[in-house]
């Protein structure tokens, strides 16, 4: 019989000294992307903890150049399969704003709408699928399914509740098909929302229950002393608008991001890094014609967004129907433990049924799907909050509305210093734990994260090298 | 070395096995797999699924009766995995349009890589990566291509009830237009003027954007026999630009030959 031995990632190796012994326990996997941990402990000491991503680069950022203004929706949508609309939500948002075109009424309450099907699919698919076989002991959703099948069923259908919603405004869900700078091609009939409204009543009850189930659930010890970051739109849970706002203070349009978090490239990594300053860049960091991302080392701190930072921020504004979930769930703001991240997903897609109800039943068709466009030379920034966390892009065009320019900031990049910092920690604190435990405890720490590092997925592969 | 199943292999199980791979991509076509929300848990019932790094951490040792392989060939590493899992694989099914065309990311293929790298990165040499992006059957045999940016969810099942059957599958390789008859949609094209890849676009979205009075994109990538001469004097005739015709075949499917050609060097 043949047995398969992929290669080795490409990348920096682990140097190990002539005393190093290696590590190699079997792969890691349930997390969407190609990379892998490496972990040095020398003389009872962590001395690194590294997320090393080898998801091949894509270049996304390059491609663009040239490109019409009318694309990015649809290109940047093919930088991830899981959360494409989030793509195309920032993308629309930035363009928008070169083009001095402001999408409102329905046309904006059909971008909130869709965006709650991929929080729920994008939720749904790490919290059964990916997260809860931790919890429970298992290697996969389909291994759950036989000793938890009604969880496991429920949470299919739950997912599908969120990839129906996508389905019908936007065509499908991978790679939807229906906006457009403007608007959207075609705008739903109010009976094809209504329809979907039983289906996501489903979805509210299924997700509050797996919030009560997962409560009770065991947590390993974790907190995180990074700080949050998010969209905040005072009065509602920011999802497709509001300003950017962290746990520092900071509180600053989409527009003037680039001069708070400054973006690095490290050796170990495909993906880019990410910090977070007082808004005075360093002149050499300066990238805002043609240079690529900094090279060398941070200057600012860490910091978390995706759930975590978002319930830390806004949950003021969750709706009743959530903020039950999260009280019956024992959660508070803010939640520093990664691991409960679980309960906050599920109160996020309490919050997203329950919102595209809202959204539903408020629709009235509107009578033109799509705002008139006309290119125009400027630079417009777009931030909006992918399931994983905010989602950052910017354009420049000329008069021809031809892109000059483009830069793209995942949560997944922004996060690696976070996840790194706090899988530095989860290993100081577990020394002692057999090689096995401690290797599925890095494990576990990764996922808490979500981490979608093409925005894609594949083997992440720890080394533990002990000196 | 590290990224490997386990070394021994397991009895011939009694379950045909399938292993998803993925090379460089979105991860959207093997997350179509997880999208059939309905046949998923029966799918694990018919299937042993052996490999399947997004959904599972048991990793089971080849060889494998059915391999699905998503994603294009773009570094040196990927050029050497993907000959060791047509090796361990009985059956070989690319999914989606990076892994049977090279996918966007082949749109490096008519630039110069390290202008494209320099631009995202600030440190190059610390990347790895090839000039181009290339299919899969570029480097391998293949016994079934299935097109698509994403695949198609019902043709996906398709081909694994075919495989599970042991018959060719049933997948048209006739135009987007035919779907769209079927479907009834007025022709965008002929009666609104918007300009439409529909009648040289491969099958299998169900006339997806023209459902949604929006011109075809091509995502699919080039039907059988297109006739993309007639189709660009067509898309002339409404006053599409020469750089527009370039770029709407320069997307997706780019390096498709059919494609390739038709978007002529931008």
């Amino acid at each position: 019989m043949t047995t398969f031995d992929p290669p080795a990632a490409p990348g920096t190796p682990a140097v190990p000294t002539p005393r190093t012994t290696t590590i190699e326990p079997p792969p890691l996997t349930r997390v969407e992307g190609e990379g892998r941990l490496v972990i040095q402990i020398r003389d009872g000491r962590v001395e690194q903890a590294r997320l090393r991503i080898f998801e091949p680069p894509r270049f996304f950022e390059a491609l663009l150049r040239g490109r019409a203004f009318t694309e990015p929706p649809d290109i940047t949508s093919r930088i991830c399969g899981i959360c494409p609309v989030a793509y195309q939500m920032s993308a629309l948002a930035a363009i928008e704003q070169i083009c001095a075109v402001e999408v409102a009424g329905p046309l904006a309450d059909l971008r909130r709408l869709v965006y709650c099907g991929e929080w729920i699919e994008s939720h749904a698919l790490h919290v059964f699928l990916l997260h809860l076989p931790d919890f429970l002991g298992a290697n996969s959703a389909l291994e759950l399914a036989s000793t938890h099948r009604r969880h496991v069923e429920r949470g299919l259908a739950l997912k599908k509740a969120g990839n129906e919603l996508i389905r019908v405004i936007a065509g499908r869900p991978i790679h939807p098909i229906n906006a457009r700078v403007g608007g959207w091609y075609r705008a739903p009939r109010r009976a094809e929302l209504t329809a979907l409204r039983p289906a996501l009543e489903q979805a509210r009850e299924i997700a509050h229950e797996t919030a009560l189930f997962a409560a009770t659930l065991d947590y390993p010890d974790d907190h995180l002393d990074a700080p949050f970051l998010a969209l905040r739109a005072p009065g509602t849970y920011a999802i497709e608008r509001g300003r950017v706002a962290a746990t520092t203070g900071l509180d600053i349009p989409p527009g003037e991001f680039g001069e708070h978090v400054r973006e690095y490239q490290v050796p170990w990594s495909n993906a880019l890094h990410a910090s977070l300053s007082d808004g005075h860049r360093p002149a050499s960091g300066d990238d805002a014609g043609t240079a690529g991302a900094d090279a060398g080392s941070p200057d600012g701190t860490s910091y978390l967004c995706g759930p975590l930072a978002r319930f830390a921020l806004n949950a003021a504004w969750l709706a009743p129907a959530a903020s039950e979930t999260a009280a019956a769930a024992g959660l508070r703001a803010p939640e520093r433990n990664p691991f409960r991240s679980i309960l906050v997903r599920c109160v996020e897609m309490v919050y997203a049924a329950d919102e595209a109800i809202r959204i539903i039943d408020r629709y009235e068709e509107p009578d033109e799907p799509a705002l008139p466009v006309e290119p125009r030379a400027g630079t417009g920034h777009g931030a909006t909050e992918a399931p994983r966390g905010l989602l950052y892009h910017r354009y420049t065009t000329d008069a021809a509305g031809t892109i000059l320019d483009a830069r793209i900031v995942p949560p997944t990049s922004q996060n690696q210093r976070a996840i790194e910092e706090d899988l530095r920690g989860v290993v100081e604190r577990h020394l002692g734990l057999p090689e096995p435990d401690l290797t599925a405890l890095c494990e576990r720490t990764i996922r808490n994260y979500d981490p979608c590092i093409s925005c894609a997925t594949h083997f992440l592969t720890l080394d533990i090298t002990r000196a | 070395m590290t990224t490997s199943p386990p070394a021994t292999s397991t009895q011939a199980p009694p379950r045909p096995t399938l292993a998803v791979w993925k090379f460089a991509s979105c991860d959207g076509c093997q997350l179509t797999l997880l999208d059939c929300e309905d046949e998923l848990l029966s799918l694990a019932d018919a299937l042993d699924i052996a490999v399947f790094a997004e959904a599972s951490s048991a990793v089971v040792a080849g060889p494998y009766d059915l391999s699905l392989v998503e994603g294009s060939v773009s570094t040196p590493e990927d050029a050497e995995r993907i000959q060791q899992i047509r090796a361990a694989s009985r059956r070989l099914v690319t999914i989606g349009a990076c892994a049977t065309a090279g996918g966007v990311q082949a749109l490096r293929d008519f630039a110069d890589v390290d202008d494209f790298l320099a631009a995202v990165y600030a440190t190059p040499d610390y990347i790895s990566t090839l000039a181009t992006s290339t299919p899969i059957s570029a480097h391998v045999r293949v016994d079934f291509e299935l097109r698509g940016c994403p695949i198609d969810r019902g043709q996906l099942l398709e081909v694994i009830s075919a495989f599970l059957a042991r018959r060719r599958p049933t997948i048209s390789s006739a135009s987007v237009c035919t779907e769209c008859k079927r479907r009834g949609n007025v022709c965008v094209l002929v009666a609104h003027g918007t300009p439409c890849l529909g009648p040289v676009t491969h099958a299998g979205c169900g006339a997806l954007c023209p459902s949604y009075n929006r011109g075809c994109y091509g995502c699919f990538g080039p039907m059988e026999s297109p006739n993309t001469t007639s189709l660009i004097r067509q898309l002339r005739v409404l006053r599409m630009s020469d750089v527009d015709i370039d770029r709407v075949f320069h997307t997706f499917n780019a390096a498709a030959p059919a494609f390739r050609d038709a978007g002529g060097q931008p």
